[in-house]
């Protein structure tokens, strides 16, 4: 690591020093320096979501962002969904719906559907498909991840409403 | 002890309903850990130097640069791993695919290996190796290395099953040849007689999971490998034999396996990380790139197949022929159009029929199981003919299929009679279904499709033991692709009569568990399954002594009901029951720990069997296919848990989607893999599909006490045909070459209406 | 009793469609095999699997061959 450059950031809500050479991903750097292995590396070229990760509430995929850049933002990953020992209504509803067969795709895809309803908590069929059509699942065809995010905006929008 | 595994007709409690996996929360918080999730104290990483070229001669490996950069603890190459597989021809070809032996064979091909304290380091040096190659001839199509002028991959390669015997090596490894009947005289009765010839391209299993490992090994000869893969005891048993490493001191352990789908039944990078550890004394782990999986791993065969059949204008099939050349890339492994004449007419009662296959050599990765292997590439060319043929008698192809639909009794083209099996319960279910009825506009068709699998079952083996406060662990040896311990408890639960809440289900390493063959074959439920039901009804046995003890009564007097010991009789009036967990409290005294185990051959397995419904609208413009509609029919025998039987049916619908209109291998004149990547190699996303309904039937296997059947790899048989006959329906061209890309449905369209231009101009 | 052969099969036993050979067991049915036809020993390192009344037996070898029972031997298949 002769060319290493300290880096200080939050991790969902922590704040985390690590040092990493500049051409280092993100994805490795969470991996490897943070110990967040939630974070999966499915293709390293940004086509399949299973890193994804938010950066100042942006999704990204952390294998096309250096680890460096992380530096004074803010990051949010899959560790850091569930809050007070409670999980993420997206959570509990992909157990629920069987949305998981293998589980490797399931990290980014929760990331994904979170931004979605951060943004919109009330996408149509289409928009939830067009949202995740950046992260690959190749066990369950979609149809039960796509009912389980369905399922979970409603509990959402209910539980906003109380 | 020999147990009964008959289908007994059992109500149930427990099973068919939707219990939550109890690997659920550690898969949706991050805490899984998956092949690449383990660390080691002192590891480094390891990286595999590949062949860039096809096919070539490696003259020279120069390592001596790499070996002396700082952090560089340990280079391989085939030298590092000598040949210790004693005359096993199949071991030898895994052992020269896992490393190039003087010759790269493939695009992809390893040729040596590096481990070092980190990746940059590891990096460097792997460019620090000179390699000196001479480049060879190479050849990747099947058809094209079938010709008599055609590079010869291996000089020892003499076509078997051939009569006379070859003078000459080729690259036709073997001529299959099975059916009954005469199809010769069949075709002479046949109102009608339609031939075609089909193309399938190879397509991946692509598993999101890169094949990862953590490899240890000491200098006394013990050894720990932490990997995915769907069968650990295969990974032990060939691993220790290409390391020369004694069985019992290889400790493999699966981690969390993210997909597999036959890809990860076969040993790729494994034993390269264990010589790398063992080399540098210090563990290694070795994680593959997307890149490196493409082009080096698991593909499935591409293929080229004739297919010719007669009917009587009734429907009646009087004949039929398949002739299937298979390449199963540059090593001799499993019969892959053996495997497809098996399976290519067996959704009919064809009386007089005959299947050839070819199996060949090319120079390509060497090709892995991929759900169902063979089946799709067959399905596709015979469901299209079917269609074609129904066209031509003008019969419903649903009627088509019907009439000559294989029941009980029917000969399978393999051989045997069939036991009762699902296929024509399930045509009629398509019938029936609301799908069927659906308006469909102008540019829109309707396909139908039929699939079959085998499904197996094999060496088997669980261990279930009961803690004092009566919650109980059940481990497993099959590894859990999709949901299976889930249902293993929920079976488990069902037999003792207790709360699926109460039980944890581990899958066990190799060491804590006898052997069990690999989760293949839609093996799982079906095989874990039936050693679990028989090893808690062992559990029960011992359950019941020790209630005899507590109550002091013959122990033939107890009975075992609804998680309860009971005392048989009106003498024991008084006595009361005992419940599991009072008689696991009182275990340290009445015997020591209660434990039941089960080792079982689960032989028996049931045929699974789909028909598929889609709807597609073909873009004339652009020539995309969209699916609008699908429907999955499957014969599950018992869904032990239907969320995840659906998951099966789902996720292997839309794999066969995928192969249907968009995966396939690019190689390019030079040889090599031009896509090896999901951006170019597009595998289905969300906005590609509609919701995939599902409707799952239940006709019981007779040799399984639950009759389950297997059902993880049916359904990616019928997609590439039910897609077929709906493009052919929405445009009226049929599409004979897969996939079915929208290049090639532009492509088909221009010709068909070249066609008719010069048909009017004529 | 009458044993059908598959045609993958047929080549180890001089192309023969079917064979007789009186066997109660799959074991026993195999080792006969093997030693009248020796060819069919490259078959059984490859994989074997007997069918007997439809129902395909992969492994276990102690399976009792019942009299009058459909016997087919085919090749022992593998999955994904």
């Amino acid at each position: 690591m002769s060319d290493a450059v300290l880096v200080t950031t939050k991790v969902n809500g922590d704040v985390v020093e690590y040092a990493c050479p500049t051409d280092e991903v993100l994805l490795d750097s969470l991996r490897d320096r943070v110990g967040l292995t939630g974070v999966k590396e499915g293709c390293g070229t940004g086509d399949c979501g299973a890193c994804s990760v938010t950066i100042d509430g942006q999704l990204v995929c952390a294998c096309l962002v250096l680890g460096v850049e992380a530096d004074g933002r803010e990051i949010g990953t899959v560790e850091g969904m569930a809050e007070e020992g409670e999980l993420h209504p997206l959570q509990q509803k992909f157990i629920e719906h069987a949305a998981l067969q293998c589980g490797i795709c399931t990290p980014g895809f929760l990331v994904a559907a979170k931004a979605l309803l951060d943004k919109n908590p009330k996408p149509s069929e289409n928009e939830i498909r067009y949202a995740l059509a950046g992260n690959l699942c190749r066990c369950t065809g979609y149809d039960k991840i796509i009912r389980a995010v369905q399922d979970a905006a409603k509990d959402m929008r209910k539980s906003r409403k109380r | 002890m020999a147990h009964d595994n008959s289908y007994t007709g059992q109500k149930f409690e427990v099973v068919g309903n939707r219990f939550l996996r109890p690997d659920g929360v550690d898969k949706v918080t991050g805490r899984a850990r998956y092949g690449a999730d383990a660390n080691a104290p002192g590891q480094l990483v390891g990286l595999v130097l590949r062949s860039p070229h096809a096919h070539a001669i490696i003259k020279k490996i120069d390592t001596s640069r790499a070996e002396k950069m700082p952090g560089v603890k340990a280079v391989i190459t085939s030298e590092d791993l000598p040949d210790l597989t004693g005359g096993d021809a199949g071991m030898a070809q895994t052992l020269e695919n896992c490393m190039a032996r003087g010759r790269a064979m493939y695009d992809g091909h390893a040729v040596a290996a590096v481990a070092a304290v980190d990746r940059q380091t590891a990096k460097k040096a792997l460019q620090a190796i000179k390699v000196t190659y001479k480049k060879l001839p190479h050849v990747t199509d099947v058809d094209e290395a079938m010709k008599p002028n055609a590079p010869v991959l291996h000089p020892w390669l003499f076509t078997a099953g051939v009569d006379p015997k070859p003078e000459k090596p080729s690259n036709v490894i073997s001529r299959t040849q099975m059916g009954h009947g005469d199809p010769e005289a069949g075709f002479a009765e046949a109102d009608v007689i339609v031939e075609k010839s089909y193309k399938t391209e190879q397509t991946h299993q692509g598993y999101i999971e890169p094949h990862a490992c953590l490899a240890s090994v000491t200098p006394d000869g013990q050894a720990e490998l932490w990997v995915t893969t769907q069968g650990p005891f295969t990974y032990r048993s060939v691993c220790a034999t290409l390391l020369g490493l004694d069985i019992a001191k290889l400790k493999v352990t699966s981690s969390e396996i993210g997909g597999g789908f036959g890809g990860k039944t076969h040993v790729w990078v494994e034993p390269l990380a264990l010589a790398l550890s063992r080399k540098a004394n210090r563990p290694v782990k070795l994680v593959m790139t997307r890149d490196e999986v493409f082009r080096a791993t698991g593909p499935t065969a591409s293929t080229s197949i004739d297919v010719k059949i007669g009917a009587k204008k009734n429907g009646t099939i009087t004949g039929a022929t398949l002739e299937l050349r298979y390449q199963g890339g540059a090593f001799v492994g499993m019969p892959w159009a053996q495997l497809a004449c098996m399976t290519g007419f067996a959704c009919y009662d064809i009386k007089n029929q005959r299947s050839v296959g070819w199996d060949v050599v090319v120079n390509r990765p060497k090709v892995a199981a991929y759900r169902a292997p063979s089946a799709p590439m067959a399905a596709y060319a015979v469901e299209s003919t079917l269609d074609m043929v129904a066209e031509e008698i003008g019969m419903d192809p649903v009627n088509l299929r019907l009439k000559n639909v294989a029941k009980e009794g029917a000969q399978a083209p393999y051989g045997p009679i069939y036991g009762p099996i699902g296929i024509e319960a399930a045509l009629k279910a398509v019938k029936k279904h609301p799908h069927m009825k659906a308006k469909l506009k102008k540019g829109q068709g309707r396909g139908v499709a039929c699939g079959f699998w085998f499904n197996i079952g094999g060496q088997t083996c669980v261990d279930l033991n009961i803690g004092t406060d009566g919650t109980v662990n059940l481990a497993v040896g099959t590894v859990d692709v999709g949901g299976a311990r889930a249902s293993m408890g929920m079976i488990a639960a069902e037999e003792l009569g207790i709360s699926y809440d109460d039980i944890k289900v581990v899958v066990a390493d190799t060491a804590s568990l006898g052997h069990n063959d690999t989760t293949e074959g839609s093996r799982g439920t079906f095989s874990s399954g039936m050693a679990t039901i028989f090893a808690a009804r062992d559990a029960i046995n011992v359950l019941k002594e020790r209630a005899a003890k507590m109550l002091d009564v013959p122990v033939e007097d107890i009975a075992w009901e609804k998680g309860e010991a009971k005392a048989v009789g009106k003498r024991y009036s008084n006595l009361p029951k005992l419940s599991l967990k009072e008689i696991a409290r009182k275990s340290p005294n009445t015997g020591g720990p209660i434990a039941g185990h089960n080792e079982v051959v689960a032989d028996g397995a049931g045929m699974g069997f789909a028909a598929h419904i889609v709807d597609v609208e073909v873009d004339e413009e652009t020539g995309l296919s969209k699916i609008l509609r699908y429907t999955v029919v499957q014969d599950a025998g018992k869904a032990i848990h239907p969320d995840y039987v659906e998951g099966q049916m789902q996720g292997a619908a839309v794999q066969g989607i995928g192969w249907a209109l968009n995966e396939e291998y690019v190689y390019g004149k030079d040889g090599r893999l031009e896509n090896p990547g999901f951006l170019d190699y597009r595998i289905p996303v969300a906005s590609d599909l509609p919701f995939i309904d599902t409707k799952i039937l239940e006709i019981p296997n007779p040799n399984h006490p639950y009759g389950i059947r297997g059902v993880g790899e049916t359904s990616i048989v019928p997609p590439l045909g039910a897609i077929g006959n709906a493009i052919a329906n929405a445009t009226g061209v049929r599409m004979t070459h897969a996939p079915m890309s929208p290049v090639r449905v532009l492509d088909a369209l221009d010709e068909a209406a070249g066609m008719d231009q010069k048909v009017s101009a004529g | 009793m009458q044993v059908s052969l598959n045609g993958a099969l047929r080549a180890g036993a001089n192309g023969a469609e079917s064979i007789e050979i009186e066997a109660a067991t799959i074991r026993e049915l195999l080792t006969k095999l093997v030693e009248r036809y020796p060819d069919m020993q490259d078959h059984m390192d490859r994989g074997i699997a007997v069918a007997i009344d439809g129902v395909i037996y992969r492994d276990d070898w102690t399976q009792k061959i019942p009299a009058g029972a459909e016997v087919f031997l085919m090749p022992r298949i593998e999955g994904g």
